[in-house]
């Protein structure tokens, strides 16, 4: 085997460890790699548990506001009642009684 | 309205004390799953404010060119319900969205023309409270602009591209979902005519009491 060969064989060996080495690399890095966030939304149900929304207190949090409110305002237009016929029962005393005092 | 207020009172009673249990029967929706029961309180409020809304205007255009003021009184107590029915909508919508949608809330075009609709009607009972002299006429004119509105916000969702689902939803309702709906809805409408009927008989009360003294000075 002349010395040309012999130098062709040793520059062969070297390139394919180089390749391997490479490929290894690569493959590693790939591995340690976060996966690639996939375009547009991503279905709820698909999403991990701790990042998922509880529906329940949502929900009971919708009626809870919607029924404060429908007996809020219910409340509120008692109150309002009991004023204006306090106030006329006031007024019309004092018309009874023979004008403003 | 006197007659018919008991009775519609114990049905209305009824009905929302049967609601839970046919909102809890209701099949889940598949893609939305519990959170989608929000929907027999969330649309039956906005079907209840946009009749509110409609009510007002109607009333308030009576009482600009006909200048009646049983009209205005109509329109007064039909303004207060507008806001507290938008307000249950308002609130109960990014509720569900939060969960539907991963967001409170997004300015497209159904939200913000619901929310604007719904700050004309805060603007007309301020004016009517803050106003003064003469902010009888001006606030009619603004419950004009308000049912002006409803059209607007009810299409918004067919003409504009918006997170918010079609109208065309309710109708392609399947029958066990759409018989609690029905149903939620039927309440709504029901406590609504209870609560005008309340609040008119307190703008009449109002007015007679400003009748007395007036007398009463004279």
């Amino acid at each position: 085997m002349s010395n040309m060969q012999r130098h062709t064989g040793k520059k062969k060996w070297l390139g394919m460890a180089a390749l391997l080495c490479s490929v290894f690399v690569i493959v590693g890095a790939a591995r340690e790699q976060p996966p690639a966030p996939p375009d547009g939304f991503v279905p709820a149900d698909s999403l991990p548990t701790q990042e998922q929304l509880p529906a329940a207190p949502l929900l009971i949090g919708a009626y809870a506001v919607a029924w404060v409110a429908v007996f809020g305002y219910m409340w509120s237009i008692w109150q309002r009642i009991g004023r204006v016929e306090q106030d006329l029962a006031e007024v019309s005393r004092r018309v009874a009684a023979g004008g403003p005092r | 309205m006197k007659k018919l207020f008991t009775p519609l009172l114990v049905i209305v009673a009824a009905m929302f004390a049967y609601a839970p249990l046919a909102i809890h029967r209701a099949p889940y929706e598949s893609t939305m799953g519990l959170v989608q029961k929000i929907f027999y309180f969330h649309v039956p409020s906005w079907i209840v404010m946009f009749g509110a809304a409609c009510i007002c205007g109607v009333a308030s255009a009576i009482f600009i060119f006909a200048r009646r003021k049983s009209a205005d009184r109509v329109a007064v107590a039909a303004a207060e319900l507008t806001v507290l029915f938008g307000l249950i909508g308002l609130i109960t919508g990014p509720l569900w969205g939060r969960k539907a949608w991963g967001v409170w809330w997004q300015w497209d075009a159904r939200l913000t023309s619901a929310l604007v609709m719904w700050l004309i009607f805060v603007a007309y009972l301020l004016l009517r409270k803050y106003g003064g002299a003469g902010s009888e006429k001006l606030s009619a004119v603004l419950a004009l602009f308000g049912m002006a509105n409803v059209p607007f916000v009810y299409w918004s969702v067919n003409v504009w591209r918006t997170v918010h689902p079609k109208t065309t939803v309710v109708m392609s309702l399947q029958p066990a979902m759409g018989r609690p709906f029905l149903l939620c809805s039927l309440a709504f409408v029901g406590l609504f005519a209870l609560m005008l009927a309340a609040r008119i008989q307190l703008e009449h009360r109002r007015a007679e009491l400003d009748d007395l003294y007036l007398s009463v000075e004279d």
